[in-house]
């Protein structure tokens, strides 16, 4: 993936890609474990955050912290403008046609399950369909089984190639008469495929049927356009994002958000309240009920500005350089294979070792130091449809180099050796 | 740094190698299952109760070398005992892992089980050495629903 963001402006004359540069705006990627250097190759669990992005969430409970839309006095006013000026960021960092199709969540579980329950339970009816795909987290798959079982409708599972490539055959197949909703990952969490969502959008599009996106996995790693993709709904979480914890946000067209009736209840969702009748708000503040994370829509939009400042192509390069370093070091230790390797994928490499599961995989890493993810990935169905109880999986940001990946394989091959006879 | 020889000391690496009794149990009367949803790993504990006295135990399931290999030391230390000792074995067992035992670790009652105590010093890996135990433990109670390393015991 090595396109350029679409609000990025290009840059007059590009620089190489400066990692050591990019390390040093990291404040945690310093810290050694252990008495080495830590080495933090599980992003896709959660990233680091940079320097800025925990500078401007201390700056609003230093200087900024009074709540939103209440206020007659000067630091709510400038609390107010501080979270609308986030939602913006947040609009362009997507590219949504309005500011009021951005409801900011707690992450990307709360927008599906917001979008579950807000817009699917009310519209289903027994014998109704979602489609959503074998790879989905568990966050784009219980919010539904949840809606199947309050509405008598049943989930349809799009298959994939043993690689991990989406099968769009079976797919289009499964889009049918009763299909009301599909929900994909843009990104897998578990093997890194990206995938060709605007034909995923496109061809539901094409039957009447709306499209949600989770893009907790996109968003560190390639360009998001929800226009150019045309999807209907469009969650990430910040977290994943070089942004802090508790704050999210989905994008939904405001032409559907309008006719959903709110989440919860509570303050700010309200135009009027009776205990005969209250009237609700219109998005996106129908969906945001009680006090907002305010200082993390302060650390999210600190995050998008920071991706801005690191030029877009040379961050996908170099993404696309680990993924390769990394893939082929790890492929060619005895015992070593690879578990997802679709293309085009996402710096992320997941693996098994012959007699050695993950877990003691892990156990090994982290006794160099080495952060890496074993488990299913809260992607079980994924896990049983390749055949492997668990996978260890390295998952990559800009920040990290081929020294570390250096490390990761001398300390796999280790593991093997620890096990080995 | 610790040594990964505390954890993975041979006799671990042995029993993950080839787990003793890891067979379905004949004639079987007891049985659970444990689980642990954050990583997958299951194993399934089955045991013939005679009377007051375990005559077999054997186990299945996939998981670490740690899960491995304290199911198959488990299924070895408690075969033939009768059930009050083995609760007893269970209890030891779990202050030992867990580092919540009053006194040290018993060595003349933990025997080879002692081989996990390395794990104490590795907290993400105690759920591993004592998810055979809260199987066997429930199969003893004759619990019929699933035991998941995330209750409170």
């Amino acid at each position: 993936m090595t396109s350029l963001g679409h609000t990025a402006p290009p840059p007059a004359r590009r620089e190489a890609f400066d990692v050591k540069r990019v390390r040093g705006d990291f404040p945690i990627l310093r810290r050694s474990v252990g008495g080495g250097p830590l080495t933090y190759l599980d992003n896709a669990a959660t990233s680091q955050k940079p320097r800025c992005v925990v500078e401007a969430v201390c700056r609003y409970y230093e200087e900024q912290s009074a709540n939103i839309h209440r206020g007659v006095y000067r630091l709510s006013a400038e609390a107010t403008a501080g979270h609308d000026m986030a939602r913006e960021k947040v609009r362009d960092f997507l590219n949504a046609g309005a500011t009021e199709e951005i409801v900011f969540v707690r992450g990307t579980t709360e927008a599906i399950n917001l979008v579950a329950q807000s817009y699917a339970r009310p519209r289903l009816r027994a014998g109704d369909e979602i489609v959503l795909t074998v790879m989905e987290h568990h966050s784009n798959i219980v919010p539904w089984q949840l809606v199947c079982q309050a509405t008598g409708a049943r989930l349809r599972v799009v298959p994939i190639e043993d690689d991990g490539t989406l099968r769009l055959d079976a797919y289009e197949e499964l889009l049918g008469k009763r299909t009301r909703l599909v929900a994909a990952v843009h990104v897998s969490n578990s093997l890194g495929t990206i995938n060709p969502v605007k034909q995923l959008v496109a061809l539901a599009h094409a039957r009447g049927i709306p499209v949600l996106l989770d893009g907790a996995q996109a968003a560190p790693h390639v360009p998001i356009d929800v226009q150019d993709l045309g999807c209907d709904f469009y969650a990430v979480s910040g977290h994943k994002m070089f942004g802090p914890t508790g704050i999210g946000a989905l994008y939904g067209k405001l032409a559907l958000l309008e006719e959903m009736p709110p989440y919860q209840g509570g303050g700010d969702m309200i135009r009027s309240v009776r205990f005969e009748k209250t009237r609700y708000a219109p998005p996106p503040s129908r969906f945001e009920a009680g006090t907002p994370h305010l200082a993390g829509a302060a650390g999210l939009a600190a995050a998008i500005d920071y991706l801005r400042s690191v030029d877009p192509q040379g961050r996908a390069e170099h993404e696309d350089d680990l993924l390769r370093y990394a893939a082929d070091a790890l492929a060619a230790v005895a015992g070593v294979q690879l578990i997802g390797t679709a293309t085009p994928k996402v710096a992320i490499v997941s693996f098994v070792m012959d007699g050695v599961h993950p877990h003691d995989v892990g156990t090994v890493l982290d006794q160099r130091g080495i952060c890496i993810r074993t488990g299913h990935h809260c992607t079980q169905p994924l896990m049983e449809r390749l055949g492997v109880p668990a996978t260890a999986r390295a998952s990559f940001a800009f920040y990290n180099t081929r020294e570390e990946i250096d490390r990761l394989v001398a300390a796999v091959a280790e593991a093997r050796e620890v096990f080995a006879g | 740094m610790t040594d990964l020889r505390d954890l993975y000391q041979q006799v671990i690496l042995d029993h993950n190698r080839s787990p003793r009794n890891f067979r379905k149990v004949s004639g079987a009367n007891r049985s659970a299952e444990g689980s642990n949803p954050i990583c997958g790993d299951v194993v399934t504990v089955e045991l013939r109760l005679e009377g007051d006295v375990i005559r077999d135990i054997g186990f299945q399931g996939t998981g670490c070398a740690i899960s491995q290999a304290s199911a198959s030391l488990m299924t070895e230390a408690i075969k033939g005992k009768p059930r009050d000792e083995a609760e007893a074995l269970f209890r030891a067992f779990h202050g030992m892992v867990t580092g919540s035992a009053a006194a040290a670790p018993d060595r003349d009652t933990l025997g080879k089980l002692l081989a996990l105590g390395g794990v104490r010093q590795f907290p993400a890996r105690v759920k591993c050495a004592n998810l055979p135990w809260h199987a066997m433990h429930a199969a003893l109670r004759g619990r019929a629903q699933p035991v998941s390393t995330e209750e409170g015991a």
